[in-house]
């Protein structure tokens, strides 16, 4: 086979790559002659057949080369992206929703504690214990994983300094607790509001934006590379163009380098379009099946225990607020454990809908099962508050066997058991979408050199002939 | 702040005919008088003697001793006791709103081993009342209630009475009716013991002052702040639903002083040893129950009961104070008693 140095190299460079620019003169000479000679030259070559060849031979590997590197650009991006919502964005979202219940948990647990009304059980502390533990940890992480400048770490430190000061204030109502004061009461008021008021918005708040920036992930990851489809098919469609001009020039069908450089830009293209489809479509059933249920089933989660840090404030305020909605006065704790429940019930609907196995739905039915065991039990209890039975009631919500507090533990428990489920589908499914795309930019980008050089080989095989 | 203006008005057009005085005077009446009024509306206190004296003297120059504007006792049942007792089974209730935050007078002691009872000085008298019209002391169904939302609750009918260190004002005889007095008190600064305040005067300038929303405390503060008896740097602008709650604020340095009733003001500095009541009362305030206006019977069995509670020296009164606020008050009921009761009120 002829190689390249063996051509004459009077009419232009010998590299073919560099031959359909007329760039080079005016860089290396300013001088207008220097640039008028190489454009008249240029001319001159476009006009001979063995011209034409180089500057065909350099537009086919210019267009492999450029179809090989966005390739691997656009396929980067996109694995990037999923590497993102595997590894960082669905990780910190479910983080960030874990920050939130551990804390909405801890308040409920130090609340149900001062419920009691004698000091705070071992189960209560311990718990509450656990949950601050999980909130800290939880901060940590999701500080280490945001950009200083990001809006979510902002939200992180505001969070990391507000936890200190709401433990101070339950130490502090603990304390007073103890000796019997008042006191302590007022202080857990306190710890509640800034729980509630400040803390529990901001958790959500971040929540919210972890989940915006999955979702943006996700938009990253699955649009397809159109930039990379065009050039791959503008490059076949141009060697298809050069085989059948030298075909109807010199009736041979194959020209090896030529034919070489098809099958390379093919099977890249090829790869490109099943590999992404088919990670596409497994990221897509991450997002419908593993995140869609996820986010279900916090907000689920997230409503359970709105209601019972209502319901045991009902409880701890004695009918001190009240709220009228369409001229009836209700208790204002007590209409939002309602709402809540409502949530609940249509989170659990949803999820129950979305579950797409055995596994999955098992849970979720159980915890309606348990809801709806709370809510009868919700109902007694709060018919002895009517009556006046202070005493009966607060053992029919805080109080062991038979109250609402077991059967929340209960929704709370298998709604765990249901996100743990989802969380490995959507791990599976957005691992698999990932996978999908492993080896697609290097690959691409080394065919596509294979694919330029064959070009050029079948394009310097003809033009030997000019000799 | 009506001299400020003037003297702003003086110096403004200081000089200029007589005419331009009488103009500027005629603008400034014009312009306070609807605020002062429509002000002594809302503050819901008697304790601004200066505006809730403007208010009266719109209305009918009629309420100057607050405390003594209650009907005659009387046992006799009536539409309200009747319905009352017309509840049935669990429902046969006294519904009364406390206060589970105060020491002493309405508190959960959490100490008590695990029950939820509420107990003190006002929950005593609470199970009295309800001996008297139900025959059972614990046929009470106890709401707590803010400081801000007693009269609400009573007009409402949410409750059939109010018992929580409730003071008898002007303002809240337009809303409520009260009954005789059973407590005699006073506002008091409370304030750490290594604070400079001395107690409610000029030490209070640049202080942050906290104090109950919709309390007469508040309102008193509102109104001296206005007459300018309070220094007009002392920030009142810290309202909390439970005077309990100022003491938080206190001990967390967000305020500098709290003021409220003498009685709690001790119950809070019983809770605190760093604090103390600084200076004297200032005001001299009467608590009494709190009943719908309209409920007559009610209020005049409520006042034969008190009668009947102040003379039972066993389980009355004197053995309710001596059980629950000689820790606090001191050994000698005497400055809290009330003075014989008068019955002024035409029913």
């Amino acid at each position: 086979m002829p190689t390249l140095p063996t051509v004459p190299p009077q009419p232009g460079p010998p590299d073919p790559g560099r031959l359909p620019s007329p760039a080079p003169p005016p860089a290396a000479a300013p001088r207008r002659t220097a640039f008028a000679e190489g454009v008249d030259r240029l001319r001159a070559a476009a006009t001979t057949e063995p011209g034409r060849l180089r500057v065909i031979g350099a537009l086919l590997a210019l267009l492999v080369v450029a179809f090989g590197a966005v390739t691997a650009w656009q396929t980067t991006d996109r694995a990037a992206a999923a590497d993102d919502v595997l590894h960082s964005s669905q990780p910190l979202s479910s983080d960030a929703a874990d920050i939130y219940r551990s804390l909405a948990d801890a308040n409920t647990a130090a609340s149900s504690g001062f419920l009691a009304g004698g000091q705070e059980t071992r189960a209560s502390r311990v718990r509450y214990e656990k949950d601050i533990r999980t909130a800290a940890a939880k901060l940590v992480t999701a500080a280490a994983n945001s950009d200083p400048d990001s809006p979510s770490a902002a939200t992180i430190t505001e969070l990391n300094r507000l936890l200190p000061e709401y433990k101070g204030l339950v130490e502090r109502a603990r304390t007073y607790n103890r000796q019997g004061f008042p006191v302590g009461g007022a202080y857990l008021r306190y710890a509640n509001e800034k729980m509630q008021k400040k803390m529990l918005p901001k958790a959500e708040e971040l929540y919210v934006k972890e989940n915006q920036r999955l979702r943006a992930d996700y938009a990253d990851a699955t649009p397809y590379p159109w930039a990379a489809i065009a050039l791959g098919v503008l490059a076949l469609g141009a060697l298809a163009w050069a085989q059948r001009r030298t075909y109807l020039r010199t009736n041979r069908v194959l020209n090896h380098g030529l034919v070489a450089a098809t099958v390379a830009a093919a099977v890249v293209l090829l790869w490109l379009v099943v590999g992404h489809t088919v990670a596409r479509s497994d990221l897509n059933d991450s997002y419908d099946h593993g995140v869609r249920s996820l986010n279900v089933l916090h907000d689920a989660r997230i409503a359970s225990l709105k209601a019972r840090g209502n319901e045991n404030l009902t409880l701890v305020a004695r009918g001190a607020e009240t709220v009228e909605v369409g001229g009836e006065t209700f208790d204002a704790y007590d209409y939002d454990f309602r709402k809540d429940m409502e949530t609940l019930g249509k989170g659990l609907t949803q999820a129950g809908e979305l579950a797409d196995d055995a596994t999955g739905e098992k849970p979720v039915t159980a915890a309606v099962g348990n809801m709806t065991e709370w809510k009868k039990r919700h109902a007694s209890a709060r018919q002895e508050d009517e009556y006046g039975n202070y005493q009966q009631a607060l053992e029919k919500v805080i109080g062991g066997k038979g109250a609402t507090g077991e059967c929340f533990d209960n929704v709370d428990a298998n709604l765990a058991d249901a996100l743990a489920h989802e969380q490995t589908e959507f791990q599976q499914a957005a691992g698999d979408g990932r996978d999908a795309m492993t080896g697609l930019p290097a690959g691409a980008a080394v065919l596509a050199v294979l694919g330029a050089v064959g070009a050029v080989l079948g394009i310097g095989r003809r033009l030997s002939e000019y000799r | 702040m009506r001299a400020r203006r003037l003297r702003a008005v003086l110096r403004g057009w200081g000089g200029v005919g007589a005419m331009a005085v009488v103009c500027a005077l005629v603008a400034v009446f014009a312009l306070l008088l609807p605020v002062v009024g429509s002000h002594s509306g809302q503050s819901g206190g008697t304790g601004g003697r200066g505006t809730a004296r403007i208010s009266q003297a719109r209305a009918d120059a009629e309420c100057t001793d607050p405390e003594k504007q209650t009907l005659s006792p009387s046992g006799a049942d009536g539409p309200t006791i009747e319905a009352i007792r017309n509840r049935t089974g669990e429902k046969r209730k006294l519904i009364v709103g406390v206060d589970q935050n105060s020491y002493r007078w309405g508190y959960r002691d959490p100490n008590s081993g695990g029950t939820a009872e509420l107990e003190g000085f006002d929950i005593d008298l609470v199970h009295r009342i309800a001996q008297d019209i139900l025959g059972d002391p614990d046929a009470v169904q106890f709401k707590a209630i803010p400081t801000d939302q007693r009269i609400p609750a009573i007009q409402a009918g949410r409750v059939d009475m109010v018992v929580r260190t409730m003071t008898i004002s002007c303002d809240r005889l337009e809303k409520v009716a009260f009954s005789a007095p059973y407590f005699r008190t006073g506002q008091q600064v409370l304030a750490p013991k290594s604070s400079p305040i001395t107690g409610y005067d000029g030490s209070l300038a640049d202080k942050k002052i906290c104090t109950a929303a919709g309390s007469t405390a508040y309102a008193q503060l509102k109104a001296d702040k206005d007459r300018g008896k309070l220094p007009a740097s002392t920030d009142i602008g810290t309202t909390v639903p439970n005077q309990l709650d100022c003491l938080v604020r206190l001990q967390l340095g967000e305020v500098d002083a709290v003021v409220t009733d003498g009685a709690l003001a001790a119950s809070q500095a019983a809770q605190d040893p760093t604090v103390q009541l600084k200076g004297d009362a200032f005001t001299t305030d009467y608590y009494g129950v709190a009943m719908k206006k309209d409920a007559d019977d009610l209020v005049r069995r409520v006042n034969r009961i008190l009668v009947d509670y102040r003379k039972d020296t066993a389980k009355g009164w004197q053995y309710s104070y001596r059980k629950w606020l000689s820790a606090t008050l001191g050994d000698d009921p005497v400055k809290s008693e009330p003075p014989a009761p008068e019955y002024l009120r035409k029913g």
